[in-house]
């Protein structure tokens, strides 16, 4: 029989090596990743030694064919020129109604969050298909700028819901204080609104960036020129050319496309978490 | 405000009789000040949303060329298919699978990481969440990498552990499996993180009262744990039922549906009609049968957590 303690550092080595395994499931492939573009071709495709180490060297060759030989750049561009406005744009709709539906009572109200909810669970791929029509009407298909259109019923929902959870923690005594003070309803949302949910904003537009970043259906769906596509949809489908896969230099693009979500979320965990966890907990 | 408002009351009695009549008009601009700070979402919702919804159905109805209304003949010809068929077992095959095991391994996780001391948690949870955060599609570039048969390291390391090489995304038990394995690498950090925040909200109390009444580690997990958990565990196995049924992004670049249709999914096997061979109302009707169950799973979820906050 061990001893108390003895059990608890059994427990803890039995915990740890159930993580480590999980954590080896869930880090390997970027790491396959990240080495496949720093290895030559001829590593690539030579069969000597243990792949899972670089042993002829690092080479950004990949890397730097990436930026000259290849659209990359355009496509990196582009999704930038999509992800701000798309971020920008979600973002004051969702302040905008989540302030309203908070805390002005008016009819409606209760049914509209009700909806909120339920857009909220429309997943891209029910309506794709309409909205290619729709993109096509208004003649914008084939054009980056179809996707301003298309990413903000995906983002809204979640960012309006995240935002109602925060500002409905605010106390009520301050807006009505700031209301007899004769600041109208824009004027409170901007000076005390949103001051207080700085957190809540972090959270919502981490999420915003996230979606229209990764985006992968509509932008395949909808944009067919290498000159308006983005990074997702480019790195897919045109970096693959001929029958020979190019395995370097499309990890490299890859690694390079996954960066910022993934820098994003380093410097900013723990907002990402509290947002990713508001529905969950709080609703 | 009602510091002020009783002051003024007893102060200034006469100055209560204009603030009531006030009060209706207040509450009117009030209201309209919300409609108008919610139009763009009501815009956004009816435009991009409920329009396309019912577009989609009418949509569905036209002939390949969509000049004339066919009615239900797009949902009875689909019926006629053995790839449809295909399709369908395989959405549910593959949402079953990928739920059940994404909740498990979510769970195991979750309890794992909560036994830690609370220092150590963090980077656990940070660490396991990389596979939730990369943008899928270029995840699934990186597994398709990693699948490929001769040069790359799945049957690299199979070999070494002398098991022979397997075909993973050529042969269809294979790719599905495959396909399913990733959804489980993506979807995993998911259920950890919301499991672990249902942990956190469980009085640490409970656990030491019944561990003091003598429960095993098996029992407080089974009468503790699991009926404390029991809303959210609902919760996050319908949300996730939904967004992997409606899953795309992993199956269009791991194996665009194939090898002979038997890894699409209705999201998938809706492009390959409506938009990559351009039946555009085919299309449009197989998205469709993904309705019904995104509609009882939202019943269900809008349902659990009104019981949850009520």
């Amino acid at each position: 029989m061990l001893s108390r303690s003895g059990r608890r550092k059994a427990t803890l080595l039995v915990c740890y090596g159930i993580i480590g395994l999980f954590v080896i499931f869930f880090l390997f492939p970027p790491y396959w990743m990240a080495i496949t573009s720093l290895k030559t071709n001829q590593e690539i495709e030579g069969l000597k030694g243990i792949p899972l180490l670089i042993q002829e060297g690092a080479t950004l060759q990949h890397y730097r064919d990436l930026f000259a030989k290849t659209d990359f750049l355009i496509y990196f561009k582009n999704s930038v020129l999509v992800t701000v406005p798309v971020v920008l744009l979600s973002m004051a709709i969702s302040v905008l109604a989540a302030y309203a539906l908070s805390r002005l009572g008016f009819v409606g109200a209760s049914v509209l969050g009700t909806a909120v909810f339920l857009v909220y669970l429309v997943p891209d791929s029910l309506l794709f298909i309409p909205l290619f029509k729709i993109v096509g009407n208004l003649g914008l298909l084939n054009s980056k700028w179809s996707l301003l259109l298309v990413y903000p019923p995906l983002i809204v929902p979640f960012c309006t819901w995240l935002l109602i959870g925060y500002f409905s923690s605010i106390p009520k005594e301050l807006d009505e204080a700031a209301l007899v003070d004769g600041a109208s309803h824009l004027q409170m949302l901007v000076r005390v609104f949103l001051p207080v949910a700085v957190p809540g904003l972090i959270a919502a537009t981490i999420f915003a960036f996230t979606v229209s970043w990764s985006g992968f259906l509509y932008p395949l769906a909808f944009i067919f020129s290498s000159s308006e596509q983005v990074l997702t949809a480019g790195t897919v489908t045109s970096l693959i050319k001929g029958d020979v896969y190019h395995w370097g230099g499309l990890m490299a693009g890859a690694v390079l496309a996954c960066l910022p979500p993934v820098l994003l979320y380093v410097f900013l965990m723990d907002y990402y978490i509290s947002g990713l966890t508001a529905g969950s907990t709080k609703g | 405000m009602s510091a002020n408002g009783t002051a003024l009351d007893v102060t200034a009695p006469a100055r209560v009789k204009p603030e009531r009549a006030r009060w209706p008009l207040r509450l009117r601009s009030r209201g309209a000040v919300g409609v108008v700070m919610c139009l763009p979402l009501i815009a956004l919702i009816s435009g991009l949303v409920a329009y396309p919804f019912f577009y989609s159905i009418y949509l569905s109805m036209l002939n390949k060329r969509e000049t004339t209304f066919v009615w239900l003949d797009n949902f009875r010809y689909l019926t006629t298919l053995d790839t449809f068929w295909t399709v369908v077992q395989m959405s549910f095959l593959f949402t079953f699978l990928a739920v059940l095991w994404k909740a498990v391994l979510g769970f195991t996780l979750a309890v794992v990481i909560h036994a830690l001391p609370v220092r150590g948690q963090r980077v656990w949870r940070g660490l396991s969440l990389i596979p939730w955060v990369m943008p899928l599609a270029l995840s699934s570039l990186g597994w398709w990498w990693i699948y490929e048969p001769t040069h790359s390291a799945l049957n690299w390391l199979l070999m070494l552990v002398g098991i022979s090489p397997k075909p993973w995304l050529s042969e269809p038990f294979w790719a599905r499996f495959s396909v399913v394995l990733v959804n489980i690498w993506y979807g995993t950090p998911f259920f950890m993180i919301t499991y672990l925040a249902g942990l956190k909200s469980i009085p640490q109390e409970l656990f030491e009262s019944s561990a003091i009444d003598g429960a095993s580690a098996p029992q407080r997990l089974r009468y503790v744990t699991l009926p404390m958990l029991k809303n959210i565990i609902a919760i996050t196995l319908l949300f996730s039922t939904i967004v992997t049924l409606a899953t795309f992004d992993i199956i269009r670049v791991l194996t665009r549906g194939g090898p002979r249709h038997t890894t699409h999914v209705f999201g998938t096997y809706a492009f390959e009609l409506g938009i990559a061979t351009g039946d555009v109302p085919l299309g449009a009707a197989v998205s469709l049968f993904m309705f019904p169950i995104l509609a009882v799973s939202a019943f269900f979820i809008l349902r659990g957590i009104r019981r949850s906050t009520v």
